[in-house]
């Protein structure tokens, strides 16, 4: 089979001037849209400006005045940045540590369910066997459980094992310090999969049926389709979708909580940022800077893929 | 159109870094083994045996105390060669119940809520206390105390740390500066409050708001109140429920309290009127004392720790703390305070070694060498508390004159205790009036 890549219609994206998408292009591109715009965006950035600036300030400041006033009466410190990073201690501080947690939980976190998803989502639309439909409403439906209902059985389907009337189906885990990660990957995982299968399949579901039978025609596998037609097809989907669970699993607290624990081993740095600021939130001055440490990576994250972030919402939503 | 140019190139650059950064995160482990030979061991030889096992901790202390919780049990560690885990979390107390219904539970935890500790043991999760612990509690703490960690009979755990809530903080400097006297009374205290309220200055700041615990520092007031206008009885029939939240007793104890609290001469310095205390965070709700916009603050020991760095805490400092005075001291000065329990949900032996040794009164010494910390125990050493408020705090948890009572809010249900009480003294401050505010929190009680 070539390798070329396939003209798709309805792919190709000249935009006409007589579509909706055109229409909606010629107004937004007004000045007095672009003055709301702006607007917008200030005030949407006015709460992490004031973080920034707060950031910077001494101790004393922070505590006793807001961010603002720092226009009136500068004073610039990087003691908190310092604190926060390089602490004397193992309380305030080495978030270095927690960095790499944070990074080791989030990279695998993000890879498994994507992969499970386009694979599923693929075999979903174009494999055909019998119950199919069914098991798609199913995964589906699965989205309406809220996560927190599933945060007890999951643990102790961990650290209890499964038994059925006596009879043990599968032993307790027993994870101890370093392999706790494995739970987290595994909750993360699962909790994504409904959604990440749904968006997945909706994506690959509309690809052209031509395109497979005459992969199929050319006598390949739906392993070599999946691979030289899908996966190439869907990135935009795909790379969209990653950023949706990275930010999720980045941010996440609860599920990290729960199974990873609040060691240095595992937690990753949004349970230590929680903790930053003392038993009695004595040293919230530390938050701001702990809070801009944790978004560095978030940050480059979205802005060397936001260029797919918007192409993939958008693609979803126009291609139809 | 391929968005990746080369997406497999990418994959392996991403797996690679992955694999590599969990690579060095899972170096470094220490492995510490006992060494029980030495001189210094010689005090731990009765908890011998338990040398490469692991027990695990869980708490609410974290950060900077956390450390020094850590430093205070490590020469234990060192001679046990028991392995302590310990983890503190902001979210202990919603989490110890994930957990142990997860079949995940610590096999010790430090619970500061009388009212959860009874949970977990009619529940049948918490282990009975192992007799050492229980006959090193009963030898160093006041049986009132202890009556707090027991539940149908049974005696579930040791007090750890504990903390006064009984105090008024003010700045030394400042009262000599203007010739004010600490006051004894409550009349003097009042008296004190008029002078200062005489200078047009506020001489109360108070704050409540404590991000979804708001509320919490004002039933302290109440509880206070109530142990001095109605006596230590009738709270103990208040926080078990013997008599109605909306009894008349707790009427007047909530009413003596807003004397000060919705007195508009005389809060609230430094931030604004009456309605700003419920606004003010509890961690910044004293520090207008050091700017001299107030003079008064009612909050516990463990105030010390918010004060700027720098501030010296001490009788002859920038700050300290009087003892919040009795109405009529005649009937005895009665004492508000918390602290942890120390309870475990495992009864192996290294468990129980562990419990045995933190309810001692070695282990308070321990920790109270390493500062920032009170104990109520009687064995342990006042010379080893070097903190000025530590030290002042110990003194009145170990004056056996004094009557000492649990925070109310922690033994009641939870419902009511860390809930409705917290929104009604919100609404109290705000302005509903107390009869009103009373039946809310009754109604709430079932």
């Amino acid at each position: 089979m070539s390798t070329t890549t396939p003209v798709l219609p309805g792919v190709t994206s000249e935009k006409l001037p007589g579509t909706a998408a055109g229409r909606v292009r010629k107004r937004l591109n007004t000045r007095a849209a672009t003055v709301v715009s702006i607007i917008i965006a200030v005030l949407w950035t006015i709460p992490t400006f004031g973080l920034f600036v707060s950031s910077l300030r001494p101790e004393q400041d922070i505590k006793t005045t807001g961010w603002w006033t720092f226009f009136s009466s500068p004073a610039f410190t990087l003691e908190n940045y310092n604190d926060v990073l390089f602490g004397r201690s193992a309380s305030s501080g080495q978030l270095a540590n927690y960095f790499v947690n944070s990074v080791v939980i989030t990279i695998p976190s993000v890879l498994f369910p994507i992969a499970f998803a386009a694979m599923a989502a693929y075999a979903l639309s174009w494999i055909k066997f019998r119950g199919r439909d069914w098991i798609y409403v199913g995964i589906f439906a699965l989205q309406i459980v809220p996560l927190q209902m599933a945060l007890v059985p999951l643990l102790s389907f961990f650290s209890r094992g499964v038994t059925l009337a006596g009879i043990t189906l599968m032993p307790a885990w027993n994870l101890d310090d370093e392999q706790k990660f494995i739970q987290v990957w595994f909750a993360h995982t699962c909790f994504a999969l409904p959604f990440a299968v749904f968006l997945l399949h909706n994506f690959v579901s509309q690809l052209p049926g031509e395109l497979m039978e005459a992969a199929r025609v050319d006598g390949a596998s739906h392993a070599k389709i999946f691979r030289t037609i899908v996966l190439p097809l869907i990135t935009p989907a795909l790379a969209s979708l990653t950023i949706f669970q990275f930010l999720w699993v980045w941010n996440d607290l609860l599920v990290a909580l729960i199974f990873a624990g609040g060691g240095d081993e595992t937690a990753p740095l949004t349970v230590r940022l929680a903790e930053l600021a003392g038993t009695r939130g004595n040293e919230w001055q530390r938050l701001t800077s702990g809070a801009f440490v944790a978004i560095v990576i978030p940050l480059l994250v979205f802005l060397s893929l936001q260029r797919y972030f918007v192409r993939g919402l958008l693609t979803g939503s126009v291609k139809g | 159109m391929a968005v990746f140019p080369r997406p497999r190139q990418a994959l392996v650059i991403a797996s690679v870094v992955g694999l590599a950064i969990s690579a060095a995160a899972c170096g470094g482990d220490d492995s510490g083994s006992g060494n029980g030979d030495s001189a210094d061991c010689a005090a731990f030889d009765k908890y011998d045996g338990n040398d490469g096992k692991k027990v695990s901790i869980y708490a609410s202390i974290r950060d900077t105390e956390a450390d020094l919780l850590e430093q205070s049990w490590e020469q234990f560690t060192e001679c046990t060669g028991i392995d302590i885990d310990y983890e503190g979390s902001g979210e202990f107390e919603a989490q110890l119940q994930v957990r142990v219904d997860g079949g995940n539970a610590p096999d010790i935890a430090f619970i500061p809520q009388p009212g959860l500790l009874a949970t977990f043991a009619k529940a049948g999760k918490l282990k009975a206390a192992p007799a050492d612990t229980k006959s090193s509690a009963e030898a160093n703490y006041p049986a009132d105390w202890l009556k707090y960690s027991t539940v149908d009979g049974k005696f579930y755990g040791a007090p750890l740390g504990s903390n006064v809530k009984s105090f008024v903080w003010y700045s030394p400097k400042q009262f000599q500066e203007k010739g004010y006297t600490v006051p004894k009374t409550w009349a003097e205290l009042i008296s004190l409050s008029d002078k200062i309220a005489g200078t047009k200055e506020k001489p109360w700041c108070a704050g409540i708001e404590s991000g979804d615990a708001t509320g919490w520092p004002a039933t302290d007031w109440l509880e206070d109140l109530m142990l001095r206008t109605a006596g230590p009885e009738v709270y103990d029939q208040w926080v078990t429920h013997g008599i109605p939240f909306n009894d008349p007793k707790v009427a007047t104890a909530l009413n003596q309290a807003g004397e000060i609290l919705k007195n508009p001469k005389y809060v609230n310095g430094g931030f604004g009127d009456v309605k700003s205390i419920s606004t003010t965070s509890f961690q910044e709700a004293g520090l207008p004392i050091l700017e001299n916009k107030c003079s008064l603050h009612r909050q516990a020991s463990f105030y010390a720790n918010q004060w700027p760095e720098g501030t010296k805490v001490a009788e002859d400092g920038d700050v300290f703390a009087f003892y919040f005075p009795a109405i009529d001291p005649s009937k005895g000065e009665p004492v508000l305070a918390a602290g942890e329990f120390t309870v475990a949900f495992a009864d192996r032996p290294e468990v129980q070694a562990v419990q045995n040794y933190l309810a001692t009164p070695d282990y308070a010494n321990s920790r109270a060498k390493l500062g920032n910390w009170v104990s109520g125990s009687r064995g342990a050493d006042i010379n080893n508390f070097a903190n000025p408020i530590d030290k002042l705090s110990v003194q009145i948890l170990q004056d056996q004159s004094k009557v000492l009572r649990f925070d109310g809010s922690d033994l009641m249900p939870s419902a009511v205790g860390a809930g409705t009480l917290w929104r009604a003294m919100v609404d109290w401050i705000n302005g509903r009036d107390t009869a009103t505010t009373l039946t809310t929190v009754q109604n709430s009680w079932k």
